[in-house]
């Protein structure tokens, strides 16, 4: 964990969190000892691929995950509170308030029989206690904070009646409708063409400017991740494998995992410049999260493998100022003291 | 040929290929596909859905062509046109000089074999009652391929080993097997049946960047083996511009451009095109590109806007363009491979923005 050198203590700070699920046949551990902070107004990025736990993890956050079948173990301290250890009810009073999220699945997360005003509306009337007039307009006002056009009109309307872009606006609209200090956008454009993905991502930079909430962005999507994120942490099999500030890591990955993720990545004008090769391939596939892994979770599949990596697991430890990354292989730069 | 397969001659002699007289394998000329729309107290047709509103296209023996554009476009209606999953509306689909859009299903079969499919999600795309063995037997046996048991079993072996699967994997079910892998079988139930077209409807948009990788290598290296062609639909761009030869781009059920790859990428004549590529996120933080952000949403295909269909997003839009539909031809003389539909072109150079290399990637 790099923890921040300012004397402030971070916005949201995870310290070694275990969300296991108990299934017929064994425990698995999606996140495994997980440890990150996010500071307040900062854009962090989880990336991984599928069942990494980045999801997961978001979910854990706010307590999403339904106990059992699922554990969460460990420390989810949010301005200082461990949201572990609070209650369903003071749970609810955060969910939506200061912590909200937007969900990949514009068509499937709202709800289809209520109107666009209604749903934006509940958190509203919830946590501030709006009545529904007031919630109305707060919505209103809401709906065109996202850019949607006539929104006197489209908070009346149904989300069968909203495309795509659309609908995501709404989501957005939802989630930052109580002023939160922290949003989680759990793969928030994926469902999204590529102009649409565009104005998404141009309004969450924009909002971010204006309302100044942190955003923990899970995503696959390296693209993404290089367009918005400040900070970025990669997982891998439930681990934290590295993280580093968004320049260092696609500048100078130290994981040999992060490093097969950058090369397998076709990168748009690559036949303007030449530099086309072969997409590199990760052999192999993510390892059962079901038998525990005593050495490093990526050895199966990388390229650098020795007996080492495979008896003992490798710390994270820093490679270079900000740069942390857990392989007992990757160089590290000399450092200021 | 070294490994960069994209670079082979093919890429830019794709484009005598197609502007040669002789036959290419599949052609489809003015394709239409309009669905009607039925409501009202009767049920009767209210309204038509113009899903693919007269496209043009021709392919190649062993070339790839892209189809690319956002959901909506009518991408996938083409493929499915071209597999004949339905009747089209007008125009013409010719395989190998013999139109497939007029054929009695009794003469389809033996065309069907030709033309195969990969589809998005390899999680719904294999009957997860049926072994690996049987899934890819079926066309087999289907197309009567197999001259006894003996030479099946040969048959399927030498499926596995095409698409890097375990030889006794056969004998397993779907539902063993991780996404990457059920899209190899996916992709050897398509050459099971020795097509000369594979249509790969978003074949890879669904799998992760690792396993996407190994996929589109894969496709790459059968495609080379074994001289197929492909109609590689997709809204991947960057996946596209690896390894496709021309590109077409759609917009609303029309085709906007075509082009051989370099062409397309280096300088779009399409502001469409233009502005898909500047919106593709790339994995380069800090990269500075000029983004063209467009407005709104696409119109929707039942009411499609007059004139050229983009004029209601294109940031260049003038008078003429509300009005007159632009037809899909050349920008400039003797430059007959790159097409767009598109009146800036008809303004002097000076007035026309996407004169020139006016790609977002330089």
């Amino acid at each position: 964990m790099s923890s921040s050198t300012g004397a402030e203590a971070p916005l949201l700070d995870v310290r070694n969190l275990q969300t296991h699920f108990r299934t017929p046949d064994g425990v698995n551990r999606a996140v495994d000892g997980l440890s990150f902070h996010v500071n307040a107004g900062e854009t962090v990025a989880i990336v991984g691929e599928s069942g990494c736990g980045k999801s997961v993890t978001s979910m854990s956050i706010l307590r999403l995950i339904p106990e059992p079948p699922g554990k969460i173990a460990g420390e989810i301290l949010f301005q200082g509170k461990d949201l572990l250890k609070l209650s369903d009810k003071e749970m609810r009073a955060i969910r939506g308030n200061d912590v909200s999220m937007i969900f990949q699945e514009p068509m499937t997360s709202l709800n289809p029989v209520l109107t666009v005003g209604r749903q934006i509306g509940e958190t509203l009337r919830l946590h501030q206690g709006l009545s529904g007039a007031q919630a109305e307009a707060k919505s209103i006002e809401m709906l065109k904070l996202v850019g949607i056009p006539a929104p006197e009109r489209r908070v009346r309307e149904y989300p069968h009646q909203l495309s795509g872009g659309m609908r995501q606006r709404v989501m957005i609209a939802m989630a930052l409708a109580c002023n939160p200090k922290l949003l989680i956008a759990d793969e928030p454009t994926t469902a999204l063409d590529v102009t649409i993905q565009a104005q998404i991502l141009d309004l969450m930079r924009d909002l971010k400017h204006r309302v100044g909430a942190a955003i923990v962005l899970i995503t696959h999507d390296l693209g993404v991740v290089a367009e918005v994120a400040e900070r970025v942490i990669v997982m891998y099999a439930g681990r934290k494998v590295e993280e580093a500030p968004v320049r260092e890591l696609f500048s100078d990955p130290k994981h040999p995992y992060t490093q097969g993720l950058l090369g397998a990545v076709p990168k748009l004008g690559s036949s303007l410049t030449g530099e086309e090769t072969r997409l590199a391939e990760i052999p192999g596939l993510v390892p059962s999260l079901k038998t525990r892994i005593d050495g490093c979770v990526f050895a199966g599949r990388c390229p650098k493998v020795t007996d080492l990596c495979r008896a003992v697991a490798p710390a994270l430890e820093p490679k270079a100022p900000r740069h942390t990354a857990a392989c007992h292989y990757a160089e590290k730069e000399l450092m200021a003291a | 040929m070294s490994a960069t397969l994209s670079t082979t001659p093919t890429t830019d002699s794709a484009t005598s290929h197609g502007s040669a007289p002789g036959k290419p394998l599949l052609q489809v000329d003015d394709l239409k596909k309009h669905f009607p729309l039925r409501g009202g107290l009767l049920g009767g047709v209210t309204g038509q859905v113009y899903a693919v509103d007269g496209v043009s296209f021709e392919i190649a023996k062993g070339e790839t062509l892209s189809l690319v554009g956002e959901s909506g476009c009518g991408k996938s209606t083409v493929g499915k046109a071209v597999l004949r999953l339905f009747d089209i509306t007008s125009g013409q689909v010719v395989l190998d000089g013999r139109r497939i859009d007029t054929l009695p299903q009794s003469s389809l079969r033996p065309m069907r074999r030709r033309v195969q499919v990969v589809f998005q999600d390899p999680f719904s795309s294999l009957n997860p009652r049926m072994r690996v063995k049987d899934i890819l037997a079926e066309p087999i046996r289907n197309f009567g391929l197999a001259k006894n048991s003996a030479d099946l079993d040969r048959r399927l072996a030498e499926l596995m080993d095409t698409v890097r699967l375990p030889r006794d994997a056969v004998t397993r079910w779907p539902h063993e097997f991780s996404g990457g892998q059920r899209q190899r079988i996916g992709i050897a139930r398509a050459l099971a049946a020795e097509p000369d077209l594979i249509i790969c409807d978003e074949a890879v948009s669904a799998l992760d960047v690792s396993v996407k990788a190994q996929i589109v290598n894969l496709l790459q290296d059968l495609q080379r083996e074994l001289g197929l062609a492909l109609l590689f639909i997709s809204h991947d761009l960057a996946i596209v511009e690896h390894m496709t030869h021309r590109v077409a781009v759609m917009y609303l059920g029309k085709i906007v451009e075509v082009a051989p790859r370099r062409s397309l990428f280096a300088a779009p004549k399409h502001p469409y095109t233009q502005a898909l590529l500047s919106a593709v996120p790339v994995p380069q933080p800090g990269a500075a590109r000029q983004r063209i952000i467009l407005k709104g949403d696409v119109p929707s295909p039942i009411s499609p806007p007059s004139g050229c269909r983009f004029h209601t997003r294109c940031p260049y839009v003038f008078d003429r363009c509300r009005v007159e539909e632009p037809l899909l031809k050349p920008p400039e003389p003797g430059f007959h491979a790159h097409t767009a539909a598109c009146h800036l072109h008809d303004l002097p150079a000076d007035q026309n923005p996407l004169a020139g290399e006016a790609s977002p990637l330089h």
